[in-house]
């Protein structure tokens, strides 16, 4: 709804200076084209500190309408400062943050209207049913919209149908979860910030979640954050990697595992002698390590192969195991997980500071900085 | 404010300290009223309201405790700070909350006098200005108490500071006078909530001067809340 109002705005006026500046408008409409519309969000040299504390550190990043960003990175890193930032309820120490196009400082209320909230620990009153807490959240956001109607979406949506007249403190943590979801999403705002809504439910809630979150994604911008890296690639259509306060990466999931893919390495199965087989996969060239992992079936065993560079060898071999007789039953190649990325991303900032530092303890370095998300 | 304020009237009652409170000052207003009242035979409330004044020292503690500070300790905060609403109105909402809690403990006096009507006139002007007296000096503690309860996320250290700080105005007065300097007896004197009560609202007047204190006692708290709350954010 909202995108529509705002385009029929913005194409109103997009013909109206096309009859006075036609150059100037066409080099408006192709940049809305190209950026997909305004930034929802805008992060610029964003600093925050905690007394001598630096916990966020010169960070800048945007975020476009519908887009969904991942948070990633080690506890303590600065995840939860900044989405406690972006909501306002922690200020910054320098740089400046605009929601909305509304600046968290000036405009402090407007910038809030734009944003649901889901925090670390769900905000809930334990002593309030859900239908009362929900009601309230309504009240405080001073939503407009028909307020037994819109609760009454949001429950269905979230599956709240049968606890709604429960009260909070007797449901189970994936419920309180989902509770604290509802929360952020009434008075239906443009932008939802969730930090870390999967942690601690069972792999069941965490699907349910999940899917959750993919459905939203089509009527809003999520930011979320997670330290579990599938689950970021699954949903997110951009990660930003955060470590110590400072951005050390940012690129759409798949780019930021294509980036480090050096070496390959691919899963076979093979029937055959072990042996022959191992020594005839080294023969090939380009295979610089073979490796029997287990048996699948009886005299067929699964294989790692590592290959040393970029060349595709699955061709070759394939040809030299038919022309030995050892049939080729399955064959998948392995690209770095997420995981693998992270904590060598994470090792090279740390190389780097330590290398700028003068070969600063590493402990020291980490322990100073834990402390921060929980203030 | 007023989501608040409703929410924050609901959950005096969802949890034990609504009713603790009514049932602890109905008790001791009623043992009060008859000491003072039917005991003596007389038609004067004054006992009963001077009674008042000490107690709303000890059990507006109870009321204010778990304002802010539940709050924080629960990270509900978060929802409150994060939602479109001005800090003023999440403190005046929780103020008014808690001064009608005090409102409905305090009007159970109302019953007393209509009890006396039934036998005799009672001096309805003095007790409409002690009434006034009342809620003037426990609007005060539970400003006070307020503001104590913004500053910590344990429930215990709000009520022990505010029940220090409280016992501490009540016996100001006896204090002042073991100080040998004169400008600091005057300046406490000033300060002391009982000097202000008892030598106004008792004796059936209204003084500008007594009401005007203990409202800017309120501002002042309430106006230090909200700043309590602005620095956490800064921090």
């Amino acid at each position: 709804m909202h995108l529509i109002v705002v385009n029929v705005g913005v194409f109103r006026r997009a013909v109206t200076n096309f009859i006075f500046s036609p150059e100037q408008t066409l080099n408006g409409v192709l940049e809305l084209v190209l950026n997909g519309g305004k930034p929802m969000i805008e992060v610029q040299k964003l600093t925050k500190r905690y007394g001598s504390n630096l916990a966020l550190d010169d960070v800048s990043f945007s975020v476009k309408e519908g887009e969904v960003l991942g948070f990633l990175g080690p506890n303590g890193a600065g995840k939860s400062t900044t989405m406690n930032i972006l909501t306002g309820y922690l200020s910054l120490s320098s740089g400046s943050v605009k929601i909305a196009g509304f600046d968290v400082l000036t405009d402090s209320m407007k910038a809030k209207e734009n944003i649901g909230y889901l925090p670390e620990i769900p905000p809930l009153y334990p002593e309030m049913t859900v239908n009362s807490y929900l009601k309230f959240i309504f009240g405080i956001k001073k939503s407009k919209l028909p307020r037994e109607k819109h609760i009454g979406e949001i429950v269905k949506k979230l599956g709240l149908d049968d606890v709604s007249g429960k009260v909070i403190r007797n449901l189970s943590k994936g419920y309180k979860q989902r509770v604290g979801l509802a929360g952020a999403l009434i008075g239906d705002p443009k932008i939802l910030i969730l930090d870390e809504p999967t942690v601690g439910l069972d792999p069941q809630q965490i699907i349910e979640i999940r899917n959750l979150i993919e459905s939203l994604k089509a009527n809003h911008t999520v930011i979320f954050s997670s330290h579990i890296l599938s689950e970021v690639q699954s949903l997110c259509d951009r990660v930003l990697v955060i470590n110590k306060g400072k951005i050390i990466a940012d690129d759409a999931p798949g780019d930021l595992s294509k980036q480090l893919e050096s070496n390959q390495i691919l899963f076979a199965l093979i029937e055959g002698e072990k042996t022959s087989v191992v020594n005839l996969v080294n023969s090939i060239a380009g295979v610089s390590a073979v490796e029997a992992i287990k048996e699948a079936e009886r005299s067929v065993f699964e294989y790692k192969i590592q290959t040393s560079s970029k060349d595709d060898i699955r061709r070759k071999l394939f040809f030299a195991l038919s022309e030995a007789k050892m049939p080729l039953l399955g064959l998948r190649s392995c690209n770095f997980s997420l995981e693998e990325v992270f904590l060598k991303l994470v090792k090279d900032q740390e190389s780097q500071e330590n290398e700028l530092k003068g070969q600063e303890p590493k402990e020291d370095e980490s322990k100073k900085h834990q402390p921060q998300e929980n203030k | 404010m007023v989501t608040i304020l409703k929410r924050e009237l609901e959950s005096f009652f969802f949890s034990a300290i609504g009713y603790m409170v009514m049932t602890f000052l109905f008790m001791f207003t009623a043992l009060f009223f008859f000491f003072t009242s039917i005991a003596e035979n007389t038609a004067n409330l004054v006992g009963t309201f001077n009674a008042i004044f000490s107690l709303a020292a000890f059990f507006s503690p109870i009321i204010t405790m778990r304002l802010f500070s539940e709050e924080t300790n629960k990270k509900t905060d978060q929802i409150l700070l994060t939602s479109p609403i001005k800090l003023s109105s999440i403190v005046l909402g929780k103020y008014f909350a808690s001064i009608l809690l005090y409102l409905a403990c305090i009007s159970m006096t109302l019953v007393y006098a209509l009890v006396i009507s039934k036998f005799t006139t009672p001096e309805w002007p003095i007790i409409f200005t002690s009434f006034l007296g009342i809620f003037l000096v426990g609007s005060a503690f539970i400003s006070m108490g307020m503001f104590f309860s913004s500053l910590t996320e344990n429930q215990v250290v709000a009520v022990v500071v505010t029940l220090v700080v409280n016992i501490a105005i009540l016996i100001m007065d006896a204090m002042s006078s073991a100080i040998p300097v004169k400008f600091l007896i005057d300046f406490l004197k000033n300060l002391s909530f009982s000097g202000h009560y008892f030598q106004s609202f008792p004796l059936g007047m209204l003084k500008l001067k007594d009401m005007v204190f203990f409202l800017s006692v309120d501002l002042i708290f309430i106006f230090l809340t909200t700043r309590a709350l602005e620095r956490k954010r800064w921090s």
